[in-house]
């Protein structure tokens, strides 16, 4: 896709940082609120459509490589099952939630009642979100970004 | 469950099934593109009217905006128009 006017590019400006704001809000408070991994990275990608949209794809591709965006996809993945094998490791069950009630690192116990959320429990929930986040987020940016890519080559030949 | 909300989820579904009409029968590609992406506003919506917050989410980041843009790459990539 080629590049487009300065209208469209000061509206992508101005949108892009709400729009990553509000998908990484999203992906942290997955374990409070509706929505999660998969949701939040949908919202970012969306996000960096709009940038690919206007700034044309071989500007996105200068700045961002495609192999890079398979590397992430990778990593979400074996974070995600490496805190799952963690579980099988310290609580002797697969996915086990080992770190809720230990003090630690998202290890609040939450009060019970109705009263304000507490962002600091969870156990293992909000750090699979974020192995989620990533996952798709690279994984849904790379399709977009080969789509705009391909469909800008003029000769298949 | 009042009146009010059977009266907004009828027509809430209506429009939808109105949307998604006009995405078939347009001939102009892009319009159709930006019809099917209303219909998908309007199917979320109605998710979040039956209490479905997390699948309304999904269903407007991705079926309202990633394969909107996916099926207007698409669209750029080859013709605008339907032929007969």
């Amino acid at each position: 896709m080629s590049e487009m006017t300065k209208i469209v590019k000061t509206t992508a400006n101005i949108l892009f940082p709400f729009t990553m704001i509000f998908g990484l809000y999203v992906i942290v408070h997955g374990h409070l609120t509706p929505g999660g991994g998969f949701q939040g990275g949908a919202i970012v990608v969306s996000g960096c459509a709009l940038l690919l949209v206007a700034y044309g794809s071989s500007w996105v591709f200068d700045h961002i490589k495609d192999k890079r965006l398979a590397t992430f996809e990778s990593l979400g993945a074996i974070g995600f099952i490496t805190i799952a094998f963690l579980g099988l490791v310290f609580s002797a069950v697969f996915f086990g939630n080992f770190l809720t009630g230990s003090g630690t690192l998202f290890g609040t116990t939450p009060a019970t009642g109705s009263t304000l959320s507490n962002f600091n429990t969870g156990g293992v929930l909000p750090l699979m979100n974020f192995a989620v986040g990533v996952k798709v987020i690279a994984g849904l940016f790379v399709i977009v970004l080969v789509m705009a890519h391909a469909s800008s080559i003029k000769e298949w030949g | 469950m009042g009146v009010e909300f059977l009266i907004i989820n009828t027509l809430v579904l209506i429009l939808t099934v109105i949307a998604s009409l006009i995405a078939v029968l347009l001939r102009d590609l892009l319009a159709a593109a930006i019809a099917l992406a209303a219909m998908s506003l309007l199917l979320s919506l109605e998710f979040y009217l039956l209490q479905a917050p997390d699948v309304a989410i999904a269903q407007a980041g991705v079926g309202a905006c990633l394969t909107t843009a996916i099926v207007i790459i698409a669209i750029k990539g080859t013709k605008r128009m339907e032929e007969e």
